[in-house]
This record gives structure tokens, C-alpha cells and sequence, in this order.
């Protein structure tokens, strides 16, 4: 029989707020163990927590890109659980009433546009980590806590089970993943952490209504690993059903190495949280206001830009894709557009050049050197014909690694296109004295031995010559 | 007359006009902790060179013509659940003991700034939980009146302490009723303030919606002295009020002609012994007498609050006490592994009491359970607030028992039950969160003090300490000294 999976994401945010989301803690990532903390988020007998208004802003900033409604009346609650990276033995959390809910994220996948559900946006604080003294988990001689991470501001945003294939899944991710980039309010980088998911899936056959039994893959933290579970849990689970079983409502982990996911707990132990509402904080009464002003702070998101870029820019959809993926790139795009006029050539120069490099090296999109206006030049010699495609591609290597601008660089190197006829008129009788054997051939109706001259004239001109002068004066010589 | 005896205002004017240096007057009252607290067993740590450092530092100012605050060079005693920097700081409780907090509480920080002397830290029914301080971990404190009798609780340190003469006044804390019945078994003046009037901050949590620190005094000027010093905003705890605050003296002119004073009937039913009546109701016609309007009034829902209370304090309990796990401070018992190691630091860690209202709260906050029980007491606690507002909208102040009898004799308070409808007076005003003071006011036949309660709406202190300060000026049943000869 033939299944239609069925998935439904949870995706954890840490947000970019300078201090903790209940103290005056940093949040900078990568302190000594235990330095980013205070009383308050070590959860000292007899400390309280005050929220931090940015994390109220960035929330809402986050469910108003992704087209949520923002709650009038909302609070924080109490989740209760005892761990040793728990500070308080609850982390304060939302439950019934979170500060956004009802929004959507679209996607494109197959030339066809589908929105996907966002049942809702809450807030809550991080819990600490901890380091186990041992090769693994249950071989460990003990454990160490660092309590840096220890309230550091999150949202969990909760999808609709809406998502129908890895690929939907993907692109889900990758359009909340910019939308977020976008907004500011987070880094949403999977390999750093700022972004974890969590995926539900279950099987149901084609045409039926009702969901199936659903697993819970829960922390993966790359975009490849979301797509290998979504992979192996359909094959697991149609085993499952194929053989007659029936799949287990259950908590599993995804085993990187071994490629499985595993189970960790079942339904039967499911968590009781005993969720209530956190006395010591008051509920919040959003102001429209605000919110009117939140909204009308945010950038163009993602996908209005993918739709501006292909309406108006006339990118195709594939380059649309790419450029407004990040919001560093589209930013780069859009700086390079100021200065310079042809939209295709710079959407060339952005998914080749300069992604190739960035991949190649394996740099993060925000650490480029090269400045968007030192494109918009180094292309604008380039169509003014100062220099030649080849060394175009030259100098951007030099501006990569560098940060120069082209100008200099081109100065420099003396990489300037020789444009000049005299001065190209010397080279080319040189190369045809050399080469009678391709003259002749040449007058004898071989004509593909032009562009062996052509070579043969850029290479003596140290790639400088300009390849139109050039062609024009050797046709000249041979028609002669 | 010994100098231990005087109030704040008193001992403030001795201060100033240089007769008495605080020394001497910390010193008088280290010599009488270390000779009589063999016997009532208040205090659980004494920081005498804190207090004489304290009082040092207050003569210099006097020495050198500053003006001091009114609390400056005046001993006083915190109940140990107060967060004192470097200090133990136990809750009374094996979970904390030789706990050394890192930090003051935003109120020890105010009576520092105020230049207060501390003496020490006072026992206390562990984590707050109990009416009688025999639910302390280290040793019950026995009440100055009667040696027999229990202090109340849970401040019953902080009562005995002042009531015994070993500090002039201190400070409690009052969930359902921990500040008052103690101070009624004790015949001294207890405020529980409005709540969000005093900063949380420091206060180690029992129920966070409930939890309020005020004032332990011998007079009603002492706890308009102390709210002045403690009251106020603090942007540390989100629930404290952002108002302004008020001089709370500036209320005590004696007068309460022409104000009207309830009297809610729900509050002398079953239970309430008849000489704890007979006295409330003297307070009353007393009130009358001095050109007050009073009346009969109703708090229809005021028999829900028992049950509701033992659901949402509990519930609060059981969260707020979680973090005491073994991992990071206070008591780690040893085990195989990590949860072995939660359970026996918790097993071993608290008392039958503080377990009891774990699992009670527990309980509560389970899925299956919290509609039925959390969630219907968090409407019964609406319909005791809206009685409360209805009754405020006719009347200035709400006169009651403080507590259905007088001190309880130690050793026969077994029943939780029984103990428990005990605050059935107290309980109200925190799920309210209105002001409430209790008073001293006569003794019964076992020459034991009784309490008259005072409600007020909320932020309503200043008319509170006025009903009390007139009451106080125009009798002397308020003015009571232990000195029977069965405690001091």
C-alpha cells in the first residue's frame, strides 16, 4: 500500500537579545563555564525573574513575519520537571495563552505555492548543559553543569502537521529559517544551534482523513539530519504497517552515526509537566500600538523579495530562490543593484563567483570581504571592456580573499585591457610570422584555426588584449 | 525599666538625645539573648559582631550630629527566611543548612540602608509551612507567655523573639497567616502589608501569589516605622506595586469618628472559641464608642478560602521547593545515580510537613487534576476577592479574630487538619491580597494574649493603622507584657 507521510515541526529559536530573557546576564556564546550567571539564573532561593521587554519584541516581531496573531493578553507558565541542567526544577514557559498564534510561512515547491500552518509562537528561557565525564551518556563517571546557557531567551514555533515530503520540509525550514534571518531577531543557524527542530511524523494511507500514530524526532540540528530522519522514519514506520504492526506513539532520537533513530521514551511515560501559571510573573497586556509599530519596523521578508526579484528584477525563480534564501545575500545583491544596472549579470556573479568561493572556503555568508559596490565596479569595467571576462574573474578572487576594491587591484597587477590597435597590431603580426602552418590552413578554409591565433595572441598579451580588437585586426591580416 | 522593654520610637529619641549609644543597646540585648533565648530558643543565629559593627557605626553618626533614621541603631531580628549575604540562612530546614546566600534581600538591604541592627535570624516553621514554629528542623521556640505554649507560626521566632524583649522589633513573613497568629499569640502588633507592598526579592519562596514580609512590633507607631522603611517599589520583583507609597505615621492621629467598620459575621462561626469573641467583639463596641460606624456584614464565600488556599499554596509549594534537588547548594544526599540522588536529598532534606504540602500540591497540578482542583480554586480565590471589594465599597475596615484561639499548648498539634482550619481567619486577606493587621487586645482566662484582626482594602495600611493606633490610645488592653510568671 502506498502512505502519505504526514509532518508537523517544532523549531526552537534562540534569540540574538544582548542579556538573558529573565536577568542581566549575557548571552554571548562561548564564555568560561559559569560566568554568564547570576542568582537569578542559577535560580538562588529567593530570586525573581523580570522580563527582558526585547524578548516580548523580538516574539512578536517573529510571529508578525510569519503572518501570526499577536495576542492582547498573554502569560508566562511553569514547567515542571526536575534535571540537573534545570535550574528552578521548572523553566518558565508559555501554555495556554502564547504570544502569537495562527500564522503561516509559504512555500514553493514544484512551481506551486503551499502555506504552511504555524499553530503558534512561545516564549521561554534555556536550560543550562551538561558535560558528561565519559565517553558516553551511561558509561559517564560523572557530570559537570554549566548553567551559561541557563536562561538564555527562546520561541518554539509549533507548524500545523501540514508538511506532506522531506523536500516540503526543507523548504519550509529554509523559508522560516530566512524569515527569522530577516526580522533580526535571531542568527537561526542550525550548525551553531540557534535553530533546532523537532519533527513529528506518521504514516496514513492515501485518501484516509484520520492522522496516523506519530513519532517525535526530537533536536536536529541540521538540515541534513531532518531530511535523513523524515527519510529513514517513513521507511521505518511503512516496515512497520507493511508487516501488520502498528507504529508506537513515542519520543526517538536521532543516532547521527549509525544513521537510526532510536526510541527514548514512549507515550505511556509521557511527561506531566504540571504546567501552571508562574506566580511570579504578571500577565502581559499587549499594546496594538507597539504591535502597529513592530509591524511596520519589519523588512521585506523573504518571499515578497523572491517575488519582487522575479516581477521586477525578471531574475528566474531559481536565482530568486537563492538570493533571497539568506538575507545576507539578498542584501548583497540588492547593494550591488545600486550602483549597477544589469540584474541577470549580477545574479550570475552572485550564485557563481561568489557562492563557488564562499563554499569552496567554507566561510559564513556575513564574514565576505568583498563589498557589494566593488562588484557593482569590478562588472562595470568589465562592460565598459577595461578588462576581459577571464580577468574579471581574476581580480574577484583578489577582492575575495582581500576585501580590495577592483580599481586598486587592477592597478596593481596591471591587468588593464589593452584596447589600443597599435599596440595589439605588433603582438598579432608576431603570432602570424610564427604561425604559417595556421595562416595557411586558415586561407585554405580551415577556419576554426582562428581561434587558435586568437589564443595565441592572448596568451603573448598576457591574457590583456582585448579579444574583439584582436579578432577584428587578425581577420583583417588573413583576409588580406 | 529596662532599656529592651522600649518600642522604636522610644528607644529613637534615646538614641538622638545621646542618653543611650547603640552599643549599649545592641550589647543589653546580646546579653539577654545569651541568658534568656536558653529558654525560649527564638533565635537560630545570632550575629553579634554584625549588630555591634552595626550600632558602632550608628554612634559615630550621632557623634558626629547626622540626622538618623528612625530604625538607626534599633536591634531587630529577621525570620531566616530572609536572604542575608554570607549569613546562614536555613529556612529552618536540614535542605538548608550552613546555606550562605549570596546576596541580601531587598528588605535586609532597606533596614541596612536604614542603618537597622541585626541580632540574627529567628526560627520559623520550615519553608513557612505550619502555625506553630514546631515544624522548625532545628528546635520548636516556646512562647514568652507561657512556656507550655507554642509562639504560633509560621513567624513564631520572629514573635517570641520580640515579645520576649530579644529584639525590638522584626520581620516576618506571611502567607496565610504567618505574621499575624504569631503576633496574637504573643500580644504584639503583626501587619501582613497589601500584597506587592513589600519586595519579594530575597524572600525565599513558599507561595509566590501569597508570600508578603511586614513587621513584628510591641506598638502600632513601630509598624508604621518599619512599613516606612521597608514599603516601596522594587524593579526586581515583577509583582511589587509601582505606586507611591505613603508615610504611614502620618495616619496615626487617633481618630476614627465617623469611620465605617465591619463586622463580617462569617468570621465568628464554628470553631472560634467564645473568649476570643468576647474580646473582638469589646474591640468593637470600643470603636463605637470612639465615634466609629459599625456594623454587621457579610463575606459570603468565606468558607471556600480554607480549601482553596490548601489547594493553591500547596501547588505553588511543590514548584517553588523543586530546586532544592542536591545539585547546586544545600543539603546532596549520596546515591548510584542522578535521580537516586534528587529523591534521598529530598527524602532526607525536608520534614513530614513540607513533604506533606509537596504531594498535596503535586497532586493538585497533575493533568486529570488541575481542573478540578487548581483551576476551581483560582475562581473560589476571584469570588473571596470580589466579597472583599463589595465589602470595601461600604466600609473603611473589616474588624475579625486574628486566629479562632490563643496560643496552642506545644506538643499536641499532631492533627494537619485541625491545624489547618486554624487560619481560617488569616487565609482571606493573602488570597485577596489586602492588608491586614493584627492587634493585641486583652487576655483570655489563661491570662493569654488575644488578637483582633483589622482588613483593609488594598493598599489600605494607613486606615488600618489608624483604627489601631485609636484603639491603642484609648485603652490599655493593647499594651501587654508577658510577665505571668508561667514563660518570662
Amino acid at each position: 500500500m502506498d502512505y502519505e507521510v504526514v509532518i508537523g515541526c517544532e523549531v526552537h529559536v534562540e534569540l540574538k537579545t544582548k542579556t538573558k530573557i529573565f536577568c542581566n546576564c549575557p548571552t554571548d556564546f562561548g564564555g568560561a563555564p559559569n560566568t554568564h550567571v547570576c542568582p537569578v539564573c542559577l535560580g538562588l532561593p529567593g530570586t525573581l525573574p523580570v522580563l527582558n521587554k526585547k524578548v516580548l519584541e523580538y516574539a512578536i516581531k517573529a510571529g508578525l513575519a510569519t503572518n501570526c496573531e499577536i495576542a492582547e493578553y498573554s502569560k508566562f507558565d511553569r514547567k515542571n520537571y526536575f534535571y540537573p541542567d534545570l535550574t528552578k526544577a521548572y523553566q518558565i514557559s508559555q501554555f495556554d495563552l502564547p504570544i502569537c498564534k495562527n500564522g503561516y510561512v509559504e512555500i514553493n515547491v514544484g512551481g506551486k505555492t503551499k502555506k504552511i500552518g504555524l499553530t503558534r509562537i512561545h516564549m521561554e528561557e534555556d536550560a543550562g548543559k551538561l558535560v558528561h565525564q565519559g565517553a558516553t551518556i551511561t558509561s559517564a563517571t560523572g557530570s559537570l553543569a554549566d548553567y551559561n546557557r541557563a536562561g538564555v531567551p527562546l520561541i518554539e514555533i509549533v507548524s500545523e502537521p501540514d508538511l506532506r515530503s522531506a523536500e516540503e520540509v526543507l523548504a519550509f525550514l529554509t523559508n522560516l529559517k530566512a524569515i527569522i534571518e530577516y526580522t533580526g531577531v535571531s542568527d537561526a543557524k542550525m550548525e551553531q544551534g540557534s535553530l533546532r527542530c523537532d519533527v513529528n511524523i506518521s504514516l496514513r494511507p492515501f485518501g484516509q482523513e484520520e492522522f496516523g500514530t506519530r513519532a517525535e524526532i526530537k533536536n536536529l540540528n541540521s538540515f541534513r539530519a531532518v531530511e535523513r530522519v523524515i527519510n529513514y522514519e517513513i521507511d521505518r514506520q511503512t516496515d512497520i504497517l507493511e508487516d501488520g504492526g502498528q507504529v508506537v506513539q513515542e519520543t526517538r532520537t536521532w543516532d547521527e552515526g549509525k544513521g537510526v533513530t532510536l526510541s527514548l521514551r514512549s507515550k505511556e511515560d509521557s511527561d506531566e509537566y504540571r504546567y501552571f501559571p508562574d506566580p511570579d510573573l504578571t500577565p502581559l497586556v499587549i499594546d496594538r500600538a507597539w504591535v502597529e509599530e513592530l509591524r511596520s519596523s519589519l523588512p521585506e521578508m523573504p518571499m515578497a523579495k523572491r517575488k519582487r526579484l522575479i516581477e521586477e528584477e525578471g531574475l528566474p525563480e531559481y536565482d530568486a530562490g537563492v538570493i533571497t534564501s539568506s538575507k545576507v545575500l539578498a542584501e548583497f545583491y540588492d547593494g550591488v543593484r545600486a550602483h549597477y544596472g544589469d540584474a541577470k549579470k549580477t545574479s550570475n556573479w552572485i550564485m557563481g563567483e561568489l557562492l563557488a568561493r564562499v563554499n569552496a572556503e567554507g566561510i559564513e555568508l556575513e564574514d565576505i570581504k568583498v563589498k557589494p559596490e566593488h562588484l557593482a565596479a569590478l562588472l562595470t569595467v568589465l562592460d565598459k571592456g577595461e578588462i576581459n571576462g577571464k580577468i574579471a574573474k581574476e581580480v574577484f578572487a583578489e577582492m575575495f580573499n582581500t576585501g580590495k576594491e577592483p580599481e586598486s587591484i587592477i592597478k596593481e597587477k596591471g591587468l588593464v585591457q589593452i584596447s589600443d590597435e597599435g599596440a595589439i597590431v605588433a603582438i598579432v603580426d608576431e603570432v602570424l610570422a610564427n604561425n604559417p602552418k595556421s595562416v595557411e590552413d586558415y586561407r585554405a578554409g580551415k577556419k576554426q584555426a582562428m581561434g587558435f591565433l586568437v589564443g595565441q595572441v592572448m596568451k603573448a598579451s598576457k591574457g590583456q588584449a582585448n579579444p574583439g580588437v584582436v579578432n577584428k585586426l587578425l581577420a583583417e591580416r588573413l583576409e588580406q | 525599666m529596662t532599656l529592651s522593654r522600649l518600642t522604636i520610637h522610644e528607644l529613637h529619641e534615646k538614641l538622638t538625645s545621646k542618653e543611650i549609644s547603640a552599643v549599649e543597646l545592641a550589647k543589653e540585648h546580646l546579653h539577654r539573648i545569651e541568658t534568656i533565648d536558653t529558654d525560649v530558643k527564638a533565635y537560630l543565629k545570632v550575629t553579634a559582631d554584625v549588630a555591634l559593627a552595626q550600632a558602632e557605626a550608628v554612634d559615630k553618626m550621632i557623634a558626629n550630629g547626622e540626622k538618623i533614621a528612625p530604625l538607626a541603631g534599633i536591634p531587630m531580628a529577621l525570620k531566616d527566611n530572609m536572604c542575608t549575604e554570607g549569613i546562614e540562612t536555613t529556612c529552618a530546614s536540614k535542605m538548608l543548612e550552613n546555606f550562605k546566600p549570596q546576596y541580601d534581600a531587598a528588605v535586609v538591604e532597606k533596614l541596612h540602608s536604614n542603618h537597622g541592627v541585626m541580632l540574627g535570624k529567628v526560627n520559623m516553621d520550615e519553608f513557612a509551612m505550619g502555625s506553630t514554629t514546631e515544624n522548625s528542623a532545628y528546635f520548636a521556640t516556646k512562647n514568652p507567655w507561657n512556656f507550655d505554649c507554642v509562639p504560633g507560626g509560621s513567624s513564631g521566632g520572629s514573635a517570641a523573639a520580640v515579645a520576649a524583649d530579644l529584639a525590638v522589633y522584626s520581620l516576618g513573613s506571611d502567607t496565610g497567616g504567618s505574621i499575624r497568629q504569631p503576633a496574637a499569640f504573643c500580644g504584639l502588633v503583626g501587619l501582613k502589608p497589601t500584597y506587592g507592598a513589600v519586595s519579594r526579592y530575597g524572600l525565599i519562596a513558599f507561595a509566590s501569589s501569597l508570600d508578603q514580609i511586614g513587621p513584628l512590633t510591641k506598638d502600632v507607631t513601630d509598624a508604621a516605622l518599619v512599613m516606612n522603611a521597608i514599603a516601596g517599589h522594587d524593579h526586581r520583583d515583577s509583582t511589587s506595586a509601582n505606586i507611591a507609597f505613603p508615610d504611614y505615621t502620618a495616619a496615626l492621629d487617633g481618630s476614627v469618628q465617623g469611620m465605617r467598620i465591619g463586622i463580617p459575621e462569617e468570621y465568628f462561626g464554628e470553631g472560634i472559641d467564645p473568649e476570643v469573641e468576647a474580646q473582638v467583639r469589646a474591640a468593637a463596641a470600643k470603636l463605637e464608642e470612639l465615634g466609629a460606624v459599625v456594623e454587621v456584614c457579610s463575606l459570603p464565600h468565606t468558607r471556600y478560602a480554607m480549601p482553596a488556599y490548601y489547594l493553591i499554596a500547596p501547588a505553588e509549594a511543590s514548584s517553588n521547593l523543586g530546586r532544592y534537588d542536591g545539585v547546586r547548594y544545600g543539603l546532596r544526599a549520596n546515591a548510584k545515580d542522578v535521580i537516586g540522588m534528587f529523591k534521598e536529598t529530598r527524602n532526607q532534606g525536608f520534614g513530614d510537613e513540607v513533604k506533606r504540602r509537596i504531594m498535596l500540591g503535586t497532586y493538585g497540578l497533575s493533568s486529570g487534576y488541575y481542573d478540578a482542583y487548581y483551576l476551581k480554586a483560582l475562581k473560589v480565590r476571584n469570588l473571596i476577592k470580589q466579597d472583599f471589594d463589595a465589602a470595601f465599597a461600604k466600609y473603611d475596615c473589616l474588624i475579625t479574630p486574628t486566629a479562632p484561639t490563643t496560643a496552642l499548648v506545644k506538643g499536641q498539634n499532631q492533627d494537619p487538619l485541625a491545624l489547618y482550619k486554624g487560619d481560617i481567619c488569616t487565609i482571606p486577606s493573602n488570597l485577596a491580597g489586602i492588608p491586614a493587621l493584627s492587634l493585641p487586645y486583652g487576655l483570655d482566662s489563661k491570662q493569654m494574649p488575644v488578637g483582633v484582626q483589622l482588613l483593609g482594602k488594598a493598599f489600605g495600611e494607613p486606615q488600618l493603622l489608624k483604627v489601631a493606633y485609636a484603639l491603642e490610645q484609648n485603652t490599655d488592653l493593647t499594651k501587654l507584657k508577658p510577665n505571668q510568671g508561667k514563660g518570662l
